[in-house]
């Protein structure tokens, strides 16, 4: 008995506190919550302040007749009612998809060209430094920079295009030109900025794999198809999820340049809450679509998430 | 979104603060020093207002006024923003398309008391001013500081080679059917790549080089400068009644022969199409030589005749079918905001730039007309001494030629149905006919 009770063997192990109070059941680890918490604090106190509470107050305002220098009061569901009836939601809808895509697919084309040249050719970092110049311009300033310079009676792109013998283009007059035009103004200044993400995509992908590739008579093409673009692929998610999310929230270049116009031909989805809830004093009408862009937004980054398995690596 | 949002929270603080400052107000309202603050748009008026400030402070030592200047574009939603956050300025510019709503959501201060004890002569006024600023409740929330009208800017380099004389300018006539002499002038004024003027045959309308007529926009609910100067001269007018109107007549067959009309003039190839207008302002263009006549307010003198190389002439609008011409009045107003902590101070202040003492010295520098009458004459001499004849404008008023601009309920909104509607009219991708859908509309705000 004694020779058994003296066995090391089950004497209970002496393990430091804290990782009994991990692992021990029934225990929550105060102590780490509360440093946890202390960290957390600063972000958390502007989340709820900036995001959490407006949010609700938005979702609230959603139910509600409010032209901001009165009370708010309840309406039920009757602003949803009305928008599901208002020919110029569904109008907005319409005119933001079309910029989404346009603008989103040139973007992210050209973003990935640009940065497989910053990968294998653009070594030097002034070069690849001032792909990002359009991006460090404000939205406005590029804005208005290019609605001058396509100005339709004194714009210096519609003396060129005279100049070579073409007929001056109403960039931003005419209702076919309007979004085409707004979509690429944006995919120039962004594009610089989204070929960075996807450059730092691309050097987290080891040089090993290449080296085998080559080593197996793979063609420049067959590279590119096989290996780079599925080990990218998590990248390429991400800086899709918040490309699209940026693009459906276009707002700036539409309001300093065309304001809707022409016709309804460039009121999206963002300028018509502006309109509706700034200038038409209807805030509870305007914060009804705003809820519906957050749903629907919400959506496109799930259904983006799931079905290109943005949480997954190829590497693994 | 996250823009709507952050301004839900803004609200409820500013609610709140509010309600606290509301409570806390008390003998302090009344504050009769100190400094009060003054928002204005038109940077162009700003260095007048800066010297009344100046003025008055040398008047009223005890009292200073910090002057904010803001472009048109963001002025009135800063200025929400302002009354619900509790930081719009005491006293501001208001416009009377916007001061209806604010009267009736109680964010502006009734003046009557104070004008009755001041003894503020409202007959000084151009007539009609003063009543403008009555609300629906019968109570008085401004007092005028200015005016406007509307008139035939042209270049006149343009007019002599196209052997018109400044003297045919003056007599122009217009009627929906055929134009009358104002179209024969735009056309003979449009000229094409080719140097063929818009009255001769072969005349290219896809290739213009110098249109007869500017255009500025579709004109939206009021057409303002746009169109208004030619609809309103065939008895049509934009309401039942104004101001407060509650009935909009943009179904009458009498408005939309007129805009058939005006829109007919951009297929002719005499006035720029809707599309090509978007991005340089009309002034801007008609400096760079791409089109003769421009329409527009009183409150662009100073722009138009300050390009440098172009000289200017202003003609009267044409005479319509009725046998008059017609220009919108639109005049502004100072207004007190109902939340000001200095009542007394505001009012002076508004008192003070209502006066001739302020108006004058507005007069002086020839940027706008004054309110008052005596103001006016000087301020017509003083752009005479400036080389510009601004007897276009002075006529309107002094023949009583002017009909108001359309003061009722619901402006914001009666804007947002009508702009669309109006460019899709005067672009030619719908017919006039379309009006009266929008009318409809446009109605239905009211019931």
């Amino acid at each position: 008995m004694t020779t058994l009770t003296r066995n090391p063997g089950t004497r209970t192990p002496r393990l430091p506190r804290t990782i009994l109070n991990r692992t021990g059941p029934g225990r929550t680890g105060r102590g780490d919550a509360r440093i946890a918490l202390f960290f957390i604090a600063p972000a958390m106190i502007g989340f709820v302040l900036f995001y959490l509470v407006p949010t609700v107050r938005g979702i609230y305002l959603s139910f509600t007749e409010y032209n901001i220098l009165g009370d708010p009061e309840w309406i039920g569901l009757e602003n949803y009612e009305a928008i599901a009836k208002d020919p110029l939601f569904w109008n907005s809808l319409a005119v933001t998809g079309q910029y989404v895509l346009l603008n989103i697919g040139l973007q992210t084309a050209l973003a990935l060209g640009l940065a497989l040249l910053m990968h294998n050719v653009a070594k030097s970092t002034i070069i690849r430094g001032a792909l990002l110049l359009p991006y460090l311009m404000s939205n406005v300033i590029a804005a208005l920079l290019w609605f001058w310079m396509l100005d339709y009676q004194i714009g210096v792109v519609n003396q060129f295009i005279e100049w070579a013998g073409l007929p001056r283009a109403a960039f931003f007059g005419s209702e076919e030109w309007a979004i085409p035009t707004q979509a690429l103004i944006n995919t120039w200044r962004h594009m610089g900025y989204t070929a960075l993400l996807i450059f730092a995509g691309l050097q987290s992908i080891p040089g090993h794999v290449y080296e085998v590739a080559k080593l197996d008579g793979a063609s420049a093409w067959q590279t590119f198809r096989k290996i780079t673009i599925p080990l990218l692929r998590p990248v390429l998610v991400l800086v899709l999820v918040v490309t699209v999310i940026g693009s459906f929230q276009v707002f700036d270049t539409v309001a300093v340049t065309t304001g809707g116009g022409p016709v309804n031909a460039t009121r999206v989805i963002q300028y018509y809450i502006y309109q509706r809830a700034f200038t038409e004093s209807d805030f509870g009408y305007g914060s009804a679509i705003a809820v519906i862009l957050f749903l629907i937004l919400a959506l496109v980054a799930f259904i983006q998430m799931k079905f290109l398995k943005g949480n997954e690596s190829d590497l693994d | 979104m996250k823009k709507m949002k952050a301004t839900g929270a803004l609200a409820a603080a500013a609610a709140a603060v509010l309600a606290l400052s509301a409570c806390g107000g008390g003998s302090q309202a009344e504050a009769g020093k100190g400094e009060i603050s003054y928002w204005l748009w038109d940077a162009n008026q700003l260095p007048a207002y800066q010297q009344c400030a100046d003025d008055f402070t040398k008047a009223n030592p005890d009292i200073t006024v910090k002057i904010t200047q803001r472009g048109w574009d963001d002025y009135w939603s800063t200025l929400t923003n302002g009354f619900v956050g509790g930081t719009a300025p005491d006293v501001f510019t208001n416009h009377l398309g916007r001061y209806g709503e604010l009267a009736e959501n109680k964010q502006l201060l009734a003046i009557d008391d104070a004008v009755e004890k001041d003894k503020v002569d409202l007959s000084a006024y151009n007539e009609g001013l003063a009543d403008l600023w009555v609300g629906q409740d019968g109570k008085r929330y401004g007092l005028p500081k200015d005016w406007d009208t509307i008139g035939l800017f042209y270049n006149k380099a343009m007019l002599a080679s196209a052997g018109i004389s400044e003297d045919q300018m003056k007599d122009l006539t217009w009627n929906p059917e055929d134009g009358g002499s104002y179209e024969k002038v735009i056309a003979h004024l449009t000229v094409d790549k080719n140097g063929k003027r818009g009255d001769e045959p072969g005349f290219d309308k896809n290739n213009v080089q110098v249109y007869g007529l500017g255009l500025n926009g579709g004109g939206d609910s009021s057409g303002q400068t746009e169109w208004s100067y030619l609809t309103n001269t065939t008895g049509w007018q934009h309401t039942d009644k104004n101001p407060w109107g509650t009935h909009y007549n943009y179904d009458d067959p009498k408005f939309q022969d007129s805009m058939k009309w005006f829109a007919g003039l951009a297929d002719k190839g005499y006035m720029p199409k809707l599309e090509t207008t978007v991005g340089a302002s009309m002034a801007d263009t008609f400096a760079a030589g791409k089109s003769a006549i421009n329409a527009h307010g009183s409150w662009m003198i100073g722009q138009y005749t300050g390009y440098k190389g172009i000289d200017v002439g202003i003609a009267p609008t044409p005479v319509g079918p009725e046998g008059k011409r017609a220009s919108m009045f639109n005049g502004l107003a100072d207004s007190i905001w109902a939340g000001t902590k200095k009542k007394d101070a505001s009012i002076k202040w508004v008192e003070y730039l209502a006066s001739s003492a302020c108006q004058d010295v507005v007069a002086s520098k020839a940027v706008v007309f004054p309110a008052l009458k005596a103001s006016s004459d000087k301020a017509a001499a003083a752009f005479q001494a400036k080389g510009v004849d601004v007897t276009a404008f002075t006529e309107h008023v002094k023949n009583k030629t002017t009909f108001l601009y359309p003061i009722t309920d619901n402006t914001a909104k009666v804007k947002g149905i009508m702009e669309p509607a109006m460019d899709a009219v005067v672009s030619g991708k719908a017919p006039v006919s379309s009006l009266t859908a929008a009318n409809e509309q446009v109605n239905a705000l009211f019931k």
